[in-house]
């Protein structure tokens, strides 16, 4: 391997070295599940704290903005703690497998989608609430036009989740174990392989981890310009 | 086509001592009238007057503090009455997709909705425009989409909050003349202005609201010939009432 660590990213990338196509591949398995986890429960769920009024209401909402700056070796250990052996969940035996890691992501995305969500409905039910009513929708039955034409605002929110499910390392290395092809993510690889000096790999996948993250924002930008010169 | 107003099941409205208030304010007191099949009724009266909530009592977009109104066939908010606001809101969509929404919160099968939004678009010159996004429309082609939203759902009534009030003479007269259209087929409007030249090319009835008291009710013709209150005379010479 060359000594410039960069020679030897660009090598790597240029080769498809298989390593780094397992670790980039698992990663966005894993990243993307998690996403796809909580926007499935997130969407709805904030929805509905924008929507309904409930005792307890402003306590779930404070929780949920709170648990946005969740530490994620905290999420982690929780999660240990209950995937372990002795733990409640212990009997799944999903401790140091890609699934502990998507529940981990989920934990830490799932109250950015929330909080998120319930900002956007809540501001989009102000202005839309009179127009719907009078056409006949429900609370309820507003909730998907209301996330339908908050998409755009959804994606930055669901981007986000993205962003702090693929930059996470602390949750991912305690649930998963940093396993060599079965639970190595590129962020514990890059710690790891950086501990070990070998920086061409680290750097290789810093370099795929941009270039997702570039890409990723890159088509919500476009997407929304898209959208907004279509008058969405 | 006036049958429409012969064979209401909603209509008359009416209103029994109406009153509304907002954090011990009252804003309307104790207004009754009764609106018949048929009628062009405009609301007249200066700003914050009460018009705008007097409409949407009846509408039941807000629920009367004091008083009742009464729909015909006894129901609290029956479907076959529409409202078009003053600065409507048009969903982040194309124009037929904010059609075909109102069909669907109005459960029309979605066989049946591509006829009906077609017809719509036809009538209210908006074919052209189907797929463009409607906030991207003019201020008076989002209110004739706002119209269009409003007819395809069949109402017998059809409620109007300033519907021109920020549109240019050419875009008002389009409005008035889709709004003349409406009452010919025999459904019942019920629209606010303050413009005395609007209310005197419409009306048919007239409702005066000053400071939240319905103060005259009755044929435009009287109305307009000769006030029965000091504050409809000066509303109509132009006077500054507040």
């Amino acid at each position: 391997m060359a000594d410039n660590p960069f020679l030897a990213a660009f090598g790597l990338i240029a080769q498809a070295d298989p390593a780094l196509m397992q670790i980039i591949g698992l990663s966005l398995r894993v990243s993307l599940s998690a996403v796809a986890i909580a926007c499935l429960i997130g969407l709805p769920l904030g929805a509905a704290l924008a929507l309904v009024r409930f005792r307890g209401r402003s306590g779930v909402i404070v929780t949920f903005n709170a648990l946005m700056g969740l530490p994620p070796v905290v999420a982690g250990l929780v999660i240990y703690l209950l995937l372990s052996r002795s733990g409640p969940l212990g009997s799944l035996s999903l401790l140091f497998t890609p699934w502990a890691m998507v529940l981990a992501q989920t934990v830490l995305i799932l109250p950015i989608i929330v909080s998120l969500t319930r900002s956007m409905v809540e501001d989009l039910w102000e202005e839309y609430r009179d127009q719907l009513r009078s056409l006949g929708s429900t609370r309820l039955r507003a909730v998907p036009t209301l996330l339908w034409d908050g998409r755009v605002s959804l994606l930055t929110g669901v981007l986000a989740g993205f962003g702090r499910a693929s930059a996470e390392v602390g949750a991912v290395l305690i649930v998963g174990g940093n396993i060599a092809g079965h639970t190595r993510t590129m962020t514990t690889a890059i710690t790891l392989e950086t501990n070990r000096g070998n920086l061409g790999l680290a750097v290789a996948l810093g370099l795929i981890l941009l270039t997702i993250t570039f890409s990723l924002n890159g088509m919500a930008f476009a997407v929304a310009q898209w959208s907004r010169r279509r008058g969405g | 086509m006036k049958d429409m107003a012969r064979t209401s099941t909603i209509l008359p409205l009416r209103l029994e001592g109406v009153g509304y208030s907002a954090d011990g304010t009252p804003l309307l007191s104790g207004v009754t009238l009764t609106v018949p099949a048929g009628r062009r009724l405009i609301v007249l009266g200066p700003n914050g007057a009460g018009k705008s909530l007097l409409l949407r009592l009846c509408h039941g977009l807000l629920d009367a503090s004091r008083g009742r109104v009464i729909w015909a066939d006894g129901s609290p908010r029956p479907a076959a009455q529409a409202m078009v606001f003053q600065r409507p809101v048009m969903l982040r969509r194309s124009v037929r997709a904010n059609l075909a929404h109102a069909l669907a919160l109005n459960g029309v099968a979605r066989a049946d909705r591509a006829g009906r939004i077609a017809a719509a678009l036809d009538r209210f010159g908006l074919t052209d425009l189907a797929t463009r996004g409607a906030r991207l429309l003019s201020g008076g082609e989002q209110q004739r989409l706002a119209l269009a939203r409003a007819w395809l759902t069949g109402p017998e009534i059809l409620f109007l909050d300033e519907p021109t009030s920020a549109l240019d003479p050419g875009a008002t007269r389009t409005i008035e003349e889709i709004i003349r259209g409406f009452s010919a087929e025999g459904m019942t409007i019920v629209m606010t202005t303050h413009d005395l030249g609007q209310a005197r090319r419409l009306a048919e009835d007239v409702a005066f609201l000053s400071r939240g008291r319905l103060l005259e009710h009755g044929p435009a013709a009287g109305f307009f010939a000769s006030p029965a209150t000091t504050e409809a005379r000066a509303f109509l010479s132009g006077d500054l009432l507040w």
